[in-house]
């Protein structure tokens, strides 16, 4: 915990340095989730053989994407992809999707 | 009309700060017209999202000559046997009828862009608010003396835009006898599909490897040494292809003896094999260039990175692998649906007077298969970056897998078919 703790802190200095005065606004939250829609499916409503994310909960993908972040949970690619994203931007997209009809 | 370009024109030079719209109201009184040139991975996305982001208020028009859309993603697949056509073929209807977008089964001929006007090769004229244009690659024959007449084109394949040419050279591959060569000449980067090439080289081992054992692969690379996933797929020829694919790096192509079945290079020896596999090199799509967008060395064009927009030509937009890319982006299906995306949210943005996202970030995940169903990814993480006004890779993230493996085969073909209904469904 402590390290998740540790992470969350580094990665929201970094957003914060990066873009102090903007908070995502919804578009920008749009466009960030639509690039996991290449796999995922539009929305979050994915094909035959992949997770969908659409109507998931929140938490969890939060969690998950975090865990894949730090290595905590094994994956094939989801643990580089993971870094690509500030902890900020993991749980706006997570509510993105979390808000999409199932 | 004249203050709206000249605003936008500002809102470009300026960067996502000045990117507010003065004129909401455009093109009469139907809602904006954007007409999209290409229904590739980039332009159909293009087309989808623009409609689903716009709530169907934003008209568009997607121009496309082919009756459907041939996947290059999984088309080597075709070449060793395992997948076939019908598999990566996808209809464009669910455009029309889902999103509303109008498909006009034509050839653009030119672009007008000081009036705003598209012409097709059946003489019909459309009107646009927005133009994005998204042609894919044309190839530069002209640097192959031998290649550059119809004649030769339809002996030596290059199968790199999927369709008859995938067809005919799993044709030719069929036909040859055991004990044959299979020689596939690979041009300098930047070209589409960075490891394509030799994923290819692997399909066609398998297929010889199971019904001409005796046969061989010869890949013959205009570069150093291999491009993309270097050490997967020297292990993947070393182990399960050993003896049958050769890699030669450093083998600039000359030309083509097409009559003698002879590719010549710059400095090696010349290749005489049972089945040539010429890939070329390649430029932005004709339509591009005829039209002044490839502003960079006349072979790709130069975009903004927030809208996609020509650095070139107002209200134009680039996408897909016309593009001159930013540093580590790959020209790549995947990465073409991103720039659909990206350019629709900023395309409605714009004809909508809302703020163009001053900070996209998006992925790019490529998988290549050694075997029918072994596969090695490469994955990566593109943010903006406003200062050097470009896409760059965010340190620390992407990669490549560990080793080949049959769960990421499975992970592949799910990703094939999400992408193909992010695109087309």
């Amino acid at each position: 915990m402590k390290m998740t703790h540790g992470l969350m802190a580094t990665a929201l200095l970094a957003f914060a340095g990066l873009s102090q005065a903007q908070a995502p606004d919804a578009a920008q939250v749009r466009s960030w989730a639509a690039s996991c829609a290449n796999c995922h499916g539009t929305d979050g409503r994915a094909q035959p053989g992949m997770e969908s994310l659409a109507g998931a909960n929140k938490d969890d993908m939060v969690k998950k994407m975090l865990d894949f972040k730090a290595g905590r949970k094994p994956a094939t690619i989801m643990h580089q992809l993971a870094k690509g994203y500030s902890d900020e931007q993991i749980v706006a997209i997570a509510g993105y999707f979390a808000a999409q009809k199932k | 009309m004249m203050q709206r370009r000249h605003f936008l024109q500002t809102g470009t030079a300026l960067g996502a700060a000045g990117l507010m719209s003065g004129c909401a109201t455009v093109g009469g009184g139907s809602g904006p017209k954007v007409v999209v040139i290409g229904g590739g991975y980039a332009g159909a996305t293009a087309a989808k999202y623009i409609r689903m982001w716009s709530d169907q208020k934003i008209q568009v028009t997607l121009v496309e000559p082919n009756p459907a859309f041939v996947s290059c993603p999984i088309s080597n697949l075709v070449l060793g046997g395992s997948k076939t056509m019908a598999d990566i073929t996808t209809p464009y209807d669910n455009l029309s009828k889902r999103h509303g977008v109008q498909m006009v089964k034509d050839r653009v001929v030119s672009i007008d862009a000081a009036k705003r006007v598209v012409k097709l090769a059946g003489g019909t004229e459309l009107t646009y608010d927005r133009l994005i244009v998204s042609p894919g690659v044309d190839f530069m024959w002209e640097t192959l003396p031998g290649m550059n007449n119809a004649a030769a084109q339809q002996q030596v394949m290059h199968a790199w835009k999927a369709g008859d040419q995938t067809l005919t050279l799993r044709k030719q591959l069929e036909a040859m006898r055991d004990g044959g060569v299979f020689a596939m000449s690979i041009p300098l980067a930047p070209y589409r599909c960075p490891p394509g090439p030799y994923e290819r080289a692997c399909q066609v081992a398998e297929y010889f490897s199971k019904h001409k054992p005796k046969s061989k692969v010869l890949i013959l690379d205009g570069n150093d040494d291999v491009t993309s996933k270097g050490p997967l797929f020297k292990k993947a020829w070393a182990e399960r292809y050993k003896g049958i694919i050769e890699y030669r790096g450093k083998h600039a192509l000359r030309d083509v003896d097409v009559a003698g079945k002879t590719l010549k290079f710059e400095f090696s020896d010349d290749v005489k094999a049972d089945v040539l596999n010429v890939i070329p090199s390649m430029r932005a799509g004709d339509i591009a260039v005829n039209a002044g967008l490839a502003t960079a060395n006349k072979r790709w064009c130069d975009v903004d990175f927030l809208t996609f927009e020509s650095k070139a030509a107002p209200n134009v937009h680039v996408l897909g692998d016309s593009i001159q890319i930013a540093p580590a982006m790959p020209k790549s299906g995947h990465m073409a649906n991103q720039h659909g995306k990206t350019c629709a949210a900023a395309v409605v943005a714009l004809l909508t007077g809302k703020q163009v996202n001053p900070l996209p970030i998006y992925n790019n995940t490529c998988y290549s298969f050694v075997s029918s169903e072994d596969v090695v990814h490469v994955a990566s993480v593109h943010r903006y970056d406003a200062e050097k006004k470009t896409m760059l890779t965010v340190p620390g993230s992407g990669g490549v897998s560990a080793a080949a493996n049959e769960l990421e085969g499975r992970y592949a073909l799910a990703w094939a078919r999400n992408i193909w209904a992010d695109t087309l469904a």
